[in-house]
């Protein structure tokens, strides 16, 4: 510490802090233009200067360390007079149009201008003329209005690792370009909008916002973002019931300022004219829908769910409920489920994803929750990164690799068969053949084991299971390992002995280690990792699941599950059981219902009669959607709650509109167990009802009266039922929510999970042989096919890909071949190829590409025009019976 | 999206092994960019698009970083340049003696502006500060000859000789 005078006030500070820092701290206000906390400070605006006693001239007090003693004047005479002779000289070279400019209001040179009471500039040239470019998706563009900050350049660099931007040129004809002047779209720009969230005048602005609104005219809403299971912080700006803008508070976790394109500029989907506006009913599914009333449309539903239900019995029925939807309403689904309809038939499409992570972590930790929270990823020194192209799928979380890596000298182990972005980060890359995860991770447990890395100590105090454990892994030498999985032993070595090597170690995974056959095995043998070094339980360390969908964590903690109520209480647990009947009133069914696969099954079987589907689209997003929607057509009543007509609500026989997350009130909880509040921005299309309203309506239908006036009533309820969540309630939550468990109303949340003991007492060893998947390339279906998700879209796409911006970025499906495949094939970027698999075959187009393994290509399955789901199938995980979208055998032609 | 790596893979029309040979030899070198940009505009005369993004690539920062030292920098050319360069001086001493007039005439002469290249790509005409040689103002280089006392027709005479000495090679 030291002590310093500022404008004659005593102020302590760290050594290490700058006098910004220091004058911050005591309220004293020093303006700036080009800082910002998060860059490193570049001192090239001048506007900070200061007057510091015996110093040859002023300084810049964003770049000045303090030291002790130090006198420092801020408002003195001559600093006036350097920052107005500044402001003099910017003015002198930006546009005069602030009466028409959009960032007036929130300008910070006229902030300044203002301020230091500028009223013109005594230098010639005075004033170019605005030059608009708003020839790029989402960002609009004025070089002539820049003032050289560099803050967009620094941001670009520092935080989103892209590099887009730099300073091109000298002198007077400095200005900020990418390279070679190309547009953003061919630079490799991701459209983060992070330059435009810090440029402190209309230089770089948010296009869709242009000529809409000014800053005072708009309301800010803050909620939560529905794009991935980070779960971002959003805030909205709202003008006469329109979102105009998407912006994030720097002091907000778990993003602090950051977003992603779909954040920032994939909010325009709401108020697509293909929005459902009334319900749609028809009695067979070969007939055209015809508009109906609410009332109606409910007692239709009722009727013949009741009539399904005596006549079948109440197994007959199923409910899907959705991962996109709050809490509030994924709790309220499966009550509806297990006591208006009778049965434990309840799932969510979490089981398309992350059901692999519940049984595996419940089997290894107890609770199937990531253990650690997102910010911890930047302090851990070895990150191993498994199955997630975290810079498309989840590229807030990945700023934080990056940061880690970069700025605090994290080592970085990538293990993923595609070459995606972060590997140019990672200190090994272990290319793994698809669906070989396990014996890779078993290798990677013979290392760390047979050469005594482990830590014995926590193995002995905290685990079970370590003999078998080592019985079993010691068949898998690096040589064996290396036949199986294609990745040299060298590298099985290093991998091992980096992550045994650090007390900070932490593992971040996603679907392409859940998608598999050995699905939830993999979880289990991360967690192996995780517990034989004694990774866990500790800050920056743990297992963390990257959900995909932004409440996959919630719907799953909310019950919409065959076996459990929220937060995991068993079904055939006579003590939940009966808490939950006497609460509801009902005697609720003991037996674990189906899993989704198993619902389409007894569909087609005859035995399924009626499914009840809330915001999910499985008929395209499931594996093998042709049996599912064979399935789908066979049953008497399919009733859909959907925003747009999606392929699963297109053979429904009642369409119910329903509203989306602008409109909602609620909460999500995010991948790292924060429980987030949205709040309504917008109030819903006329025409339409919430998710929850219209499930109180049908079950109140049914005779069973359900009535809330606030989605915060359904959280005090389930808070109720719930211990993880008794200290949860709508108020408490405001700010950056609460991280569950939060056992009373005191309880300040629980960001790392089993600290000194864990959920099921004593971490379990899994001691796993290496399953194949099921299906295998062979010389008629000689290639791999991954399926994933793009950096610009999400999931079905019904969304993302009704956003005029992002689909200017991105508007059309490519299959990702390798050279060595490609020549073989006779194929070229852009060539239109057939793909085929034993189960259906579509046509795209090629992109060569070495980002994908020899042997192995890749789709997402975000376009409708190109359902990669007719390929997909058979294989599903041995437990939680997840398709495996990650494995399966097709062949690729030329047309 | 394709990203530069790819570009690079689906053959522009470039060699771009000289890049590689340059890029060989500063391997793990740090501070290395712009002896690295010196070498590959030695090779190639200017800076191709598909080096600087190899070069961006191999070194890990980039391109726009690239091209943000190459432009600040006098030296670096990003477009091909003329097989001869001419270097109008324009210092206080020429500029007296009317090396506005002599730029002027060239412009016409060859067809090209100032800091262009003709499209037979034979010469680049450029405007530089000062060539150090006042006493022969108004001046211009050809190459690394220097044409001093210019007038108009002067100017055009240089320029001929140039092309014939050009064809008898």
């Amino acid at each position: 510490m030291v002590s310093l005078l500022i404008d004659g006030k005593k102020v302590e500070a760290e050594s290490s802090q700058t006098i910004l820092q220091a004058a911050q701290k005591v309220g004293i206000h020093i303006p700036t233009l080009c800082h910002d906390p998060r860059l490193a400070p570049s001192g090239a605006c001048r506007m900070c200067v200061v007057e510091v006693e015996g110093a040859r001239s002023l300084v810049a007090s964003c770049a000045t360390p303090v030291s002790e003693g130090m006198k420092v004047s801020t408002r003195s005479e001559s600093v006036t007079r350097a920052r107005k002779l500044n402001l003099e000289l910017i003015w002198s070279h930006h546009p005069n149009d602030c009466l028409t400019c959009d960032k007036t209001g929130e300008c910070q040179l006229q902030k300044l201008m203002y301020e230091y009471d500028v009223k013109t500039s005594r230098f010639g040239e005075q004033n170019p003329p605005p030059t608009p470019d708003d020839s790029n998706p989402g960002i609009y563009r004025d070089m002539n209005k820049c003032i050289l900050c560099g803050k967009c350049v620094r941001i670009c660099d520092e935080v989103q690792n892209q590099h887009i931007w730099a300073f091109s040129n000298r002198g007077m004809q400095t200005s900020i370009a990418t390279a070679f002047e190309k547009p953003l779209k061919d630079a490799g720009c991701v459209f983060c909008g992070h330059c435009v969230s810090v440029c402190p005048v209309g230089a770089l602005m948010d296009k869709p916002a242009i000529k809409k609104g000014r800053p005072w005219e708009t309301r800010k809403v803050r909620t939560v973002c529905c794009y991935c299971g980070v779960g971002c912080s959003l805030v909205l700006h709202v003008k006469n019931r329109e979102v105009l803008q998407v912006t994030a508070d720097t002091h907000d976790a778990p993003n602090y300022g950051s977003l992603c394109v779909k954040g920032r500029y994939g909010f325009e989907f709401y108020k697509s004219p293909d929005r459902l506006k009334s319900p749609l009913i028809r009695d067979r599914i070969d007939q055209p829908f015809r508009e109906a009333d609410w009332d109606d449309a409910i007692s239709l539903v009722a009727r013949k769910l009741v009539e399904i239900k005596q006549k079948y019995g109440p197994d007959a029925l199923g409910c899907l409920s959705s991962s996109r939807g709050t809490n509030e309403e994924n709790y309220l689904a499966q009550k509806f489920a297990r006591a208006v309809m009778g049965t434990n038939n309840m799932d969510n499409c979490a089981r398309v994803c992350h059901a692999p992570s519940v049984t595996g972590l419940r089997a290894a930790l107890g609770s199937g929750a990531a253990t650690n929270s997102l910010a911890d990823i930047e302090g851990a020194e070895v990150l191993i990164v498994s199955g997630s192209n975290t810079t498309e799928a989840h590229p807030v979380a990945a700023l934080k690799i990056k940061k880690a890596v970069r700025q605090n000298g994290a080592r970085l182990i990538v293990i993923d068969p595609r070459e995606i972005e972060l590997v140019q980060y990672a200190t090994v890359w272990l290319r793994l053949k698809p669906g070989t995860n396990v014996a890779l991770i078993n290798g990677l447990l013979h290392v760390i084991l047979k050469e005594g890395l482990e830590n014995r100590e926590f193995i002995q105090q905290r685990t079970e299971n370590i003999d078998m454990l080592r019985q079993v892994v010691a068949q898998y030498t690096p040589e064996r390992v290396e036949e199986i999985t294609g990745v040299p032993k060298e590298d099985i070595i290093k991998a091992a002995r980096i992550y045994a090597g650090t007390r900070k170690g932490m593992i971040v995974y996603g679907l392409g280690m859940t998608e598999h056959k050995a699905g939830s095995h993999g979880v289990m043998s991360l967690a192996n990792l995780a517990l034989i070094t004694g990774n866990v339980g500790r800050p920056n360390t743990g297992i963390n699941p990257l959900r995909g969908q932004n409440n996959v964590q919630g719907s799953c903690d909310m019950g919409a599950l065959p076996d459990v109520y929220t937060c995991y209480q068993k079904v055939d647990d006579p003590v939940a059981n009966k808490k939950f009947s006497d609460a509801w009133g009902r005697q609720l069914p003991a037996k674990p219902g189906l899993k989704e696969p198993q619902m389409y099954r007894e569909a087609l079987a005859g035995k399924l009669k009626a499914m009840y589907i809330i915001g999910y689209d499985p008929a395209a997003t499931q594996a093998n959607i042709n049996h599912v929607k064979s399935a789908m057509k066979k049953l008497d009543l399919l009733v859909v709650q959907e925003i747009f007509m999606t392929e699963t609500a297109k053979l429904a026989h009642v369409v119910l509109p329903a509203g989306c997350f602008f409109e909602k009130d609620g909460t999500f909880t995010n991948a790292e167990r924060r429980v987030k509040r949205l709040n309504q921005a917008i109030p819903l299309p006329e025409g339409t009802k919430h998710d929850w309203e219209i499930i109180c309506l049908i079950a109140s239908a049914m005779g069973y009266p359900m009535h809330y006036n606030h989605p915060g009533e359904i959280m005090d309820e389930l808070a109720s039922l719930t211990p993880e969540f008794a200290g949860i309630d709508f108020k408490r939550i405001e700010g950056d929510g609460l991280v569950w468990p939060v056992w009373d109303k005191k309880h300040p949340g629980t960001p790392i999970l089993h600290k000194d003991t864990f959920t099921r007492g004593k971490g379990k060893l899994n001691d796993l042989l290496y399953t194949p998947s099921e299906e295998l390339p062979d010389s008629d279906y000689p290639l791999y096919l991954t399926t994933g998700r793009r950096l610009y879209h999400y999931n079905n796409g019904s969304m993302s890909l009704r956003n005029p911006e992002i689909r200017s970025i991105s508007s059309e499906e490519f299959v990702e071949i390798h050279p060595s495949e490609a020549e073989r094939l006779g194929i070229k970027t852009g060539n239109t190829v057939r793909v085929r698999s034993r189960r259906g075959s579509l046509e795209v187009k090629a992109h060569v590409t070495t980002k994908s393994r020899p042997g192995s290509v890749f789709l997402s399955f975000h376009f409708p025009e190109t359902p990669t789901n007719v390929l997909t199938g058979p294989g599903e995980d041995l437990l939680a019976l997840t398709p495996e979208y990650k494995v399966c055998a097709v062949k690729v032609e030329k047309i | 999206m394709e990203t530069v790596n790819e570009k690079r893979i689906q053959g522009e029309s470039i060699d771009l092994s000289g890049v590689e040979e340059i890029l060989e030899k500063y391997k793990g070198v740090r501070g290395a960019l712009i002896p690295i940009l010196q070498q590959v505009q030695a090779v190639y005369g200017y800076l191709p698009e598909p080096a600087v993004n190899l070069i961006a690539e191999q070194l890990n920062m980039g391109a726009s970083e690239i091209i943000g030292v190459a432009t600040f920098y006098a030296q670096f050319h990003l477009t091909q340049r003329g097989q001869h360069i001419i270097k109008v001086c324009c210092g206080t001493a020429c500029h007296v003696k009317g090396a506005k007039k002599i730029t002027e005439k060239l412009s016409k002469t060859l067809d090209v502006r100032v800091g262009m290249t003709t499209e037979d790509k034979l010469f680049t005409l450029e405007e530089v500060a000062c060539l150090g040689a006042c006493s022969l103002a108004p001046v211009m280089m050809v190459d690394e000859d220097v044409h001093g006392k210019l007038a108009s027709d002067t100017v055009s005479e240089v320029i001929k000789t140039v092309k014939e000495s050009n064809i008898s090679q």
